[in-house]
């Protein structure tokens, strides 16, 4: 399996990274390289073996730990708003976006 | 050549918890912007989420109302996009193995019962808030709702046309609130619908090209906007063209939908397994635990209403409407000592008027049931005739107090004393022999006259069945 230029510039473009033209083929030559990997790995027969959603999913007694239902944080706004770039009445601002 | 309108709904239910669904910020509506999130909410490096007990509760519940599939090991996943109101560039939701699998919602369209079959329902976690207005040309960003829990269900495409997609909503808003995961305000956003559509020629067997539609905030919006956006697909279709898959926004100012994005612009979310959290275990126990805590549920109320009380299904099911209703109604049976089929009458009367026409819930209705139960006690002993017990209502509902006090003060105590009753009787027979004539000549419109003469002569307080029994016995002499 390997990637085509076009579809590098996809990825790059939901990932919202900046490729610029001479870069391209390099981050393609990397992307191949990671996808031999994965090649490499897709070989190895797995028949029989549950997929798993998690590193820590083999053993069957390790699960996501929940927490009581209860209100535990305080208003932090002040502290949080102080290293954003721009703030007005409690709101962050960013570049107008819409869809 | 007939179409038929195929629907399927995708709904967003705010669970009705205290804090998030992974962070222990507060989910309380209305703060100032941003005052309720958190370090975890706002993503900041380095801050790792944690369930919310409660979140996986209300999920099981659910799953359980609609006899569901709980999977005992459901996989939370991050579904990637970009947005501002995202702080981590994903949602934290579940794809692959979602806490509840399958299931059915009854539905009543015209009387008549219909099981539409769920798809699923999934955990997943809200943006925050964008607002594009007022902030010379930058948009501001509100992270409160960041993190709040919801339920997303997803329906499959069972539905036929915008009446019955309105009634499977109508009727899943009322399970969600009836078990109380979820508060059910839609000003408040929570309860959302989209609703997918698609057109087919009746017989057909496969499925047109659906569209998305976005944006239902409530359950008119929802059956103008289907019926638009069909109207739409079949004139497209007639016309030679075809229906694009895409994404549509309803507009209820202009009542059209208008395409937002398409099959090409559609994301790619990349869903992958989120390594922040471990798979969702839940025990046998957890979920008995909830099993025997869930109340008596819609469908079986409804039915054994209709048993119980001897109500008709169309009755029963407006009286348990909502588990508010139902419970009105079965305090107003117990408290009244009425008939059963009284009562619902009055609920579905006289109250739901006043209710409707002030805009008030049930369950704040300036009349409680034990208020009505002394009413319809009245109707029931015979104190009142019916009309009369309409106008002590709308005093009851003006505030001016119990029907006791009402009826003593304004001397609205039905006449029911025979004799005096036929005493006026005979002094109004008396006074239009013509009437009397006319009756004996074979008309009946001078009989309802008569009657006439006597209410008015009592101003309305004789009870109409002795009147109308005593005038019969005196003019068949």
């Amino acid at each position: 399996m390997s990637l085509a230029a076009d579809q590098v510039r996809r990825l790059a473009r939901l990932a919202r990274i900046a490729i610029r033209p001479e870069e391209s083929e390099t981050v393609l030559a990397s992307l191949n390289r990671v996808l031999g990997l994965i090649d490499q790995m897709r070989a190895v027969d797995t028949s029989g073996v549950e997929p798993m959603a998690h590193a820590l999913d083999a053993k069957a007694s390790v699960a996501q730990r929940l927490r009581p239902d209860a209100v535990t944080e305080t208003d932090q706004r002040e502290l949080f708003q102080s290293v954003a770039p721009a703030v007005e009445r409690g709101l962050y601002l960013v570049p107008k976006v819409i869809e | 050549m007939a179409w038929e309108v195929v629907v399927g709904i995708e709904t967003h239910a705010q669970l009705l918890t205290r804090s998030k669904a992974f962070s222990g910020a507060s989910t309380a509506f209305g703060a100032a912007p941003n005052t309720q999130a958190c370090a975890v909410d706002i993503a900041l490096p380095g801050v790792l989420p944690v369930a919310n007990r409660a979140t996986v509760e209300h999920a099981i519940r659910f799953g359980l109302a609609i006899r569901a599939e709980i999977r005992r090991r459901s996989i939370y996943a991050r579904k990637n996009y970009f947005y501002p109101d995202l702080p981590k560039g994903y949602q934290i939701s579940q794809y692959e193995q979602p806490i509840v699998q399958g299931g059915e919602l009854k539905i009543i369209v015209e009387g008549r019962e219909k099981s539409i079959r769920l798809t699923r329902a999934h955990l997943e976690e809200d943006a925050g808030k964008s607002l594009h207005e007022d902030f010379h040309g930058l948009t501001g960003i509100d992270l409160n709702r960041a993190g709040t829990p919801l339920l997303e269900v997803v329906s499959e495409p069972d539905l036929r046309g915008a009446q019955e997609a309105v009634a499977y909503a109508r009727a899943l808003h009322a399970l969600v609130v009836w078990i109380g995961i979820c508060d059910g305000n839609m000003q408040e956003g929570s309860f959302r619908c989209d609703a997918n559509v698609s057109v087919r020629r009746a017989g057909d067997a496969n499925l047109g090209t659906r569209c998305e539609i976005k944006n239902l905030n409530s359950f008119r919006f929802m059956e103008r906007a289907i019926e638009y956006e069909a109207r739409r697909q079949i004139a497209l279709i007639e016309d030679g063209g075809r229906v694009e898959q895409e994404t549509r926004l309803y507009d209820p100012e202009r009542d059209e939908t208008r395409s937002m994005r398409t099959k090409e612009e559609a994301h790619d979310y990349r869903y992958f397994p989120d390594p922040d959290l471990l798979p969702l275990v839940v025990s046998e126990e957890d979920i008995e635990a909830i099993r025997r805590s869930l109340p008596e549920l819609p469908a079986a109320r409804r039915d054994r209403f209709a048993r119980e009380y001897g109500l008709t299904p169309h009755e029963a099911g407006f009286v348990a409407a909502s588990r508010a209703a139902a419970d009105y109604f079965e305090a107003l049976v117990k408290a009244s000592g009425a008939e059963a089929r009284l009562c619902a009458n009055w609920q579905m009367g006289e109250l739901a008027a006043a209710l409707n026409q002030d805009e008030i819930e049930i369950s704040k209705s300036k009349v409680p049931a034990k208020d009505l139960a002394g009413l319809l006690g009245r109707i029931a002993d015979g104190t009142l005739s019916g009309k009369l017990a309409k106008e002590v209502f709308d005093a009851m509902w003006a505030g001016e107090g119990a029907a006791d006090a009402i009826i003593e003060k304004r001397g609205l105590r039905q006449i029911s004393d025979a004799g005096a009753i036929e005493k006026l009787v005979e002094e109004v027979l008396a006074a239009n022999p013509k009437q009397v004539e006319d009756y004996r000549a074979g008309k009946e419109k001078a009989f309802n006259s008569l009657v006439g003469q006597v209410m008015k002569a009592t101003k309305g307080k004789a009870n109409p069945t002795q009147v109308t029994e005593i005038l019969r016995r005196k003019l068949a002499r």
